[in-house]
């Protein structure tokens, strides 16, 4: 598969293929945990479709990303919070 | 601010959107279709302009490509100050987008509902997780359980089982004699017999359980393992993933935004498609869930109608009852039972952004008390997830929609307040 962009996840290099999301690219990392909720409780990816917000990361500084509707670039920096 | 103006403008570019957009474009008028997503296809075909597979995707998407509309992607609409303006959000600023003529494709979302542990990283919609494995998301080798309501559930089964997944089971809520009915509605279309066939054949082996649904769902840092029942007893089954959703609901809060009247919790339209308002239109799942096929022919009909091609709208009439039929059957085999509205104990979070619990929102009357006083709904969600669940667990509905329509950053909200009072109260606001 041509994984041609790489991107860094949490600090750590991920190659994807182009056509990936930013929220599959944080999967392919091996975190599971996106964010954390009010009460401290893990969470992930729910609807897929950037609507619920729980995949919501920082995108080379931006927070609240929705990582689900954005592509991966290369150089991307993405932290989960 | 960047300013288009445009005779049609159709938000949404789905199924219902892109054949809007084609029919719209043969009047010869200046069409533009809005998407907030970076592609075209909505929910059923995203991703398939990279590597199309579905041959209808193609098709549309080819000939859309063909048509010169504009494409406005990354463009999410978040309000409507005044008739004939939409204000959307798009990575580089906002923008406003004026319109004489417009079209609403804006789709549906899964439905969501709470119980113990749907809050688990691991836990999350059918559809969605389908769509995101269209784009990447890692499945390969994972054993996921499917569960909730739908025809959905069938296909993203067979979806993620393409890319490697491990179904362990497929569970519907609704009973067999209900799902029974359907499967006669099939014959009736054939197209959809032969999908559902096909379909079948693939998922051979692995069991597809009707008056099934779960209760709970365990692990630590992500979901490990679901119990599911059948009303008499209750079993476990491990997993690395659980797909749950109980359906689909439609997106009408721009409709509803600018002033549509919705029926049944669906935007109403006439013969044209034509809302309540003047020169707003609707088609596909906002007017009701009939899959991809009856959003295609609403979004023809739209197309043609609000560019004054009538003849050609009405040509399609016929085709379109037929769909709005299959549509109907649809709603009946998959109604919700009972048992499903009440999954969630007093302890089970219903709002998800704020970490509202369920038992903690019941004591108000109603939707807008409980926003007020617990900040149910008040999270960056906008109440789409919990909204929709809390009109199913406690038949509130939400009587209005604030902007932003969808999540917006603080400088389309700017705007939409005339950069005088300072940013609407968004939970998004990064300053
Ligand atoms: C998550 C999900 C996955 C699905 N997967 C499948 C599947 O694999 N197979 C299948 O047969 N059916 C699937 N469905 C059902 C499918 O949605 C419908 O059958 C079909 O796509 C309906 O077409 P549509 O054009 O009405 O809506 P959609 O395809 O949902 O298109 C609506 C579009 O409007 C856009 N939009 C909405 N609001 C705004 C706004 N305010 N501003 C800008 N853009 C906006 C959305 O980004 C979306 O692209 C899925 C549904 C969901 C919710
Ligand atoms: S998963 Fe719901 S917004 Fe991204």
């Amino acid at each position: 598969m041509d994984e041609s962009i790489e991107l860094r996840v949490n600090g750590t290099p991920v190659k994807v293929p182009p056509g990936t999301v930013v929220a599959a690219a944080v999967a392919r990392a091996g975190v599971v945990k996106f964010r954390t909720s009010v009460l401290a409780a893990p969470r992930g990816p729910l609807c897929g479709m950037g609507i619920c917000m729980e995949c919501r990361v920082i995108i080379n500084g931006d927070a609240h990303s929705r990582s689900c509707q954005t592509l991966c670039a290369p150089g991307m920096d993405v932290w989960t919070t | 601010m960047k300013t288009y103006h445009f005779e049609i403008v159709i938000v949404g570019a789905g199924p219902a959107g892109l054949a809007a957009a084609c029919a719209a474009a043969e009047s010869g008028k200046r069409v533009a279709v809005l998407d907030d997503t970076p592609w075209l296809g909505g929910q059923i075909w995203r991703g398939e302009q990279a590597r199309p597979s579905i041959s209808q995707a193609r098709k549309w998407i080819e000939r859309f490509r063909t048509t010169g509309v504009t494409l406005l992607d990354r463009t999410s609409v978040v309000a409507v100050p005044r008739r004939g303006l939409l204000t959307a959000e798009h990575p580089e600023g906002p923008r406003a987008i004026r319109w004489q003529q417009l079209i609403l494709a804006t789709g549906a979302r899964e439905l969501f509902l709470p119980f113990p542990g749907w809050t688990l990283p691991g836990v999350m919609g059918p559809g969605g997780m389908q769509s995101l494995v269209k784009n990447g998301w890692p499945v390969a080798g994972q054993r996921v359980v499917v569960a909730g309501s739908g025809p959905l559930l069938l296909a993203v089964a067979d979806g993620l089982s393409k890319h490697g997944a491990r179904i362990v089971s497929i569970n519907e809520q609704a009973p067999f004699a209900q799902v029974a009915g359907f499967g006669l509605t099939l014959l009736a279309h054939p197209s959809k017999l032969w999908q559902g066939i096909q379909i079948k054949w693939r998922l051979l082996g692995i069991p597809y359980r009707l008056g099934v649904w779960p209760v709970a769902a365990e692990g630590d840092t992500q979901v490990r393992r679901v119990t599911l029942t059948n009303g008499e007893k209750n079993w476990t089954e491990n997993c690395d993933a659980l797909a749950c959703g109980f359906g689909l609901v439609p997106n009408v809060e721009l409709a509803l935004a600018l002033g549509c009247r919705l029926q049944n919790g669906f935007v109403q339209v006439d013969k044209w498609q034509a809302t309540t308002v003047d020169d707003v239109f609707c088609c596909g799942e906002p007017t009701g869930i009939g899959g991809a096929d009856c959003a295609l022919i609403e979004g023809l009909v739209a197309g043609y109608a609000a560019t004054g091609q009538r003849s050609r709208a009405a040509d399609l009439f016929y085709k379109r009852a037929h769909w709005h039929h299959f549509r109907e059957r649809l709603a009946k085999a998959f109604a919700l039972r009972t048992e499903v509205r009440q999954l969630a104990s007093d302890d089970t979070i219903l709002c998800r952004c704020e970490d509202v619990t369920l038992a903690r929102v019941r004591r108000f009357s109603g939707w807008r008390d409980a926003k007020l006083q617990s900040r149910c709904g008040m999270g960056p969600c906008q109440g789409r997830i919990c909204g929709a669940a809390a009109k199913v667990v406690l038949g509130w509905e939400m009587e209005s929609v604030r902007p932003p329509i969808l999540p917006a950053r603080v400088e389309a909200l700017l705007v939409l307040n005339g950069n005088s009072n300072g940013p609407a109260a968004s939970p998004l606001s990064k300053t």
